[in-house]
């Protein structure tokens, strides 16, 4: 009796990794055929692969439209980043350590950003520009960016501020040092993690967000997304995937090496300390 | 002793934590939430009162013909009723489907867990414009499927699969399912393992294990990702548009359709309301039953 039920734990165990298996397949195999794609010499976007080629990349660096889009996405995205970092590290920090009115209804109003539908918030936001009799404009673009960005960088920096204790910070403090001093001495290093990953997240969500860019972007700019919605209005050109793979590798390249870069820093500090310690 | 604790001290007649200092602290946040968030969700709920005069023109006469309209005609009945659906339909396959990996992720003896989860967290780094027409060359008439059914001689002709509301579902699952196992997954973490042990030590099997502790205590999870992937599914607009025909577009669609090309913009925020207040009336229901704190870590982690 007890060896069946062992089976079934066995078969459930099995099943738990065929389709976990599964799911990744699911996750990555359209993405991999966007990238091999991109490489096929073929003039249509689709299978199958006629031969090896590089030429889609080359139309892709004289397409102005692209190049232009690109800029435009990158320097919303940095702007975005740093000031969704900067606000968002300074709420959390007021939201994590200090009590005040008001402060319930600012951590949920603040989470909001990330659940309500994008349609909604640019609709929302076109008619209130719309009502004060505003045109739609870059700065307003990059506000609305800030505001979609706002919730993953509060989330993440509360979640690091919880786990930093606050005697590092009063202990500071009672030795003399200034509030500002202490934030930036204490304070903003042990949150340095929370920093970069907001930052990041902040620069992705700004970069990659469509629907309410399509909404709020000014007549005649394009951002990337909203460039490649239009590029597959007509039809899936296999330069739309070298573009979509050149985006791939730049948008998980670079959290990655990011990423690998903060682990090597780390360590080689670690090892360092060690040594001096030793010494 | 008493001497040795650190008091809050006042300077300048600040206290340490002063409430109004966190004013200040939050006061940017705060702003833009106010401008960008409240404000303009109040500004369409006027809206919806105002008079469609002709494209692109209204007046602020007050009406309740836009309401009227949406009531009475049926045509948006039947675009809500078809994304409420989408968007459970594509909510429970991803719970189902999702729960696996999760609990696979928890309970793999494998050393290198973090590149699992790594591999979850990437799509959330690619472009979601760029995951979704990714589908076409999986599903389309030239995509993966149908050119190797067809080398292979099993179909003649290329099978419809593109533009149909199993693709519009196959895209959202795509992008919904991350977020649902990443919650399940950060409720499972929060199970303490020797419950299970417990459990295991008196007598139950593994999968009875399974069922009387681990499950159960997974839920809040659960709960958390269905209501996540209902929401963002039933709010979509970028995966419609790209995988679904005409007849697959959902509320979003019709919406930005409304505003964008009908220039009916007093139309337009009543279906944006009417979204807004189902969506949140799940999401409240939800939050009085579950609370926020796991939707929190669920967006956070």
């Amino acid at each position: 009796m007890s060896g069946a039920r062992d089976k079934e734990g066995k078969w459930a165990w099995r099943l738990t990794r065929l389709v976990t298996l599964l799911v990744y397949i699911f996750m990555f195999a359209p993405i991999v055929a966007t990238i091999v794609l991109s490489f096929n010499a073929s003039m249509f976007g689709g299978f199958p692969m006629t031969g090896f080629s590089l030429r889609w990349y080359g139309t892709l660096l004289q397409n102005a439209q692209v190049i232009a889009a690109f800029k435009t996405s990158l320097w919303i995205a940095v702007v975005t980043a740093t000031v969704t970092t900067l606000v968002g590290v300074v709420t959390a920090l007021a939201l994590v350590r200090f009590e005040f009115p008001g402060k319930q209804l600012l951590g949920t109003l603040v989470i909001l950003p990330a659940l309500v539908p994008e349609t909604i918030l640019g609709v929302g936001l076109l008619i209130l520009i719309k009502a004060v009799d505003q045109p739609r404009s870059l700065p307003i673009l990059v506000l609305g960016h800030i505001l979609l960005a706002l919730p993953y960088v509060v989330l993440i920096a509360q979640a690091r501020m919880v786990s930093v204790r606050r005697i590092y910070e009063e202990a500071a403090m009672s030795l003399g040092a200034s509030r500002l001093a202490t934030f930036r001495e204490i304070t903003l290093p042990l949150l340095i993690p929370a920093v970069v990953a907001g930052g990041l997240l902040a620069f992705t969500v700004s970069f990659d967000n469509t629907s309410a860019s399509l909404f709020w972007r000014p007549a005649g700019v394009e951002t990337m997304p909203t460039q490649i919605l239009s590029m597959l209005k007509t039809s899936i050109s296999p330069e739309v995937n070298a573009l979509g793979t050149v985006m791939i590798v730049m948008t998980v390249g670079i959290p990655l090496i990011g990423g690998i870069l903060i682990q090597l820093f780390t360590k080689l500090k670690r090892r360092n300390e060690n040594r001096e310690n030793v010494v | 002793m008493a001497s040795n604790v650190f008091r809050p001290r006042t300077t300048r007649g600040w206290t340490l934590y002063d409430p109004r200092l966190a004013w200040l602290l939050v006061a940017p946040a705060a702003l833009l939430l106010f401008c960008f968030l409240i404000l303009p969700i109040l500004v369409m709920g006027a809206y919806t009162f105002f008079t469609f005069v002709t494209a692109g023109v209204e007046s602020a006469h007050p009406t309740l013909a836009n309401w009227h309209e949406f009531l009475t005609d049926s045509y948006y009945h039947g675009f809500l009723l078809k994304t409420l659906r989408v968007g459970m339909v594509t909510a429970l396959i991803c719970g189902v489907v999702g729960y696996f990996p999760a609990y696979f992720i928890w309970a793999t003896p494998f050393r290198h867990k973090w590149l699992l989860l790594l591999l979850l967290i990437m799509p959330f780094w690619i472009s979601f414009t760029i995951r979704t027409f990714s589908w076409i060359h999986i599903l389309g008439e030239q995509g993966l499927i149908n050119v190797t059914l067809m080398k292979l001689g099993l179909i003649d002709h290329p099978m419809e699969m593109l533009y149909t509301e199993g693709a519009v579902i196959m895209g959202l699952l795509h992008f919904l399912l991350p977020y649902m196992i990443l919650n399940i997954y950060v409720s499972l973490e929060g199970i303490d393992r020797t419950l299970i042990q417990a459990a295991r030590s008196m007598g139950c099997t593994n999968a009875q294990a399974f069922r009387e502790v681990t499950l159960p205590l997974s839920l809040p999870g659960l709960a958390a990702g269905l209501m996540l992937c209902f929401v963002l599914a039933a709010g979509s607009y970028v995966t419609p548009q790209l995988l679904g025909a005409g007849r697959d577009a959902l509320f979003g669609n019709l919406i930005y359709d409304t505003i964008m090309g009908q220039l009916n913009w007093p139309m337009g925020a009543t279906l944006s309301i009417v979204l807004f207040v189902i969506l949140g009336s799940v999401a409240a229901i939800y939050t009085r039953y579950m609370g926020m704190s796991q939707i929190v870590k669920g967006l956070g982690g």
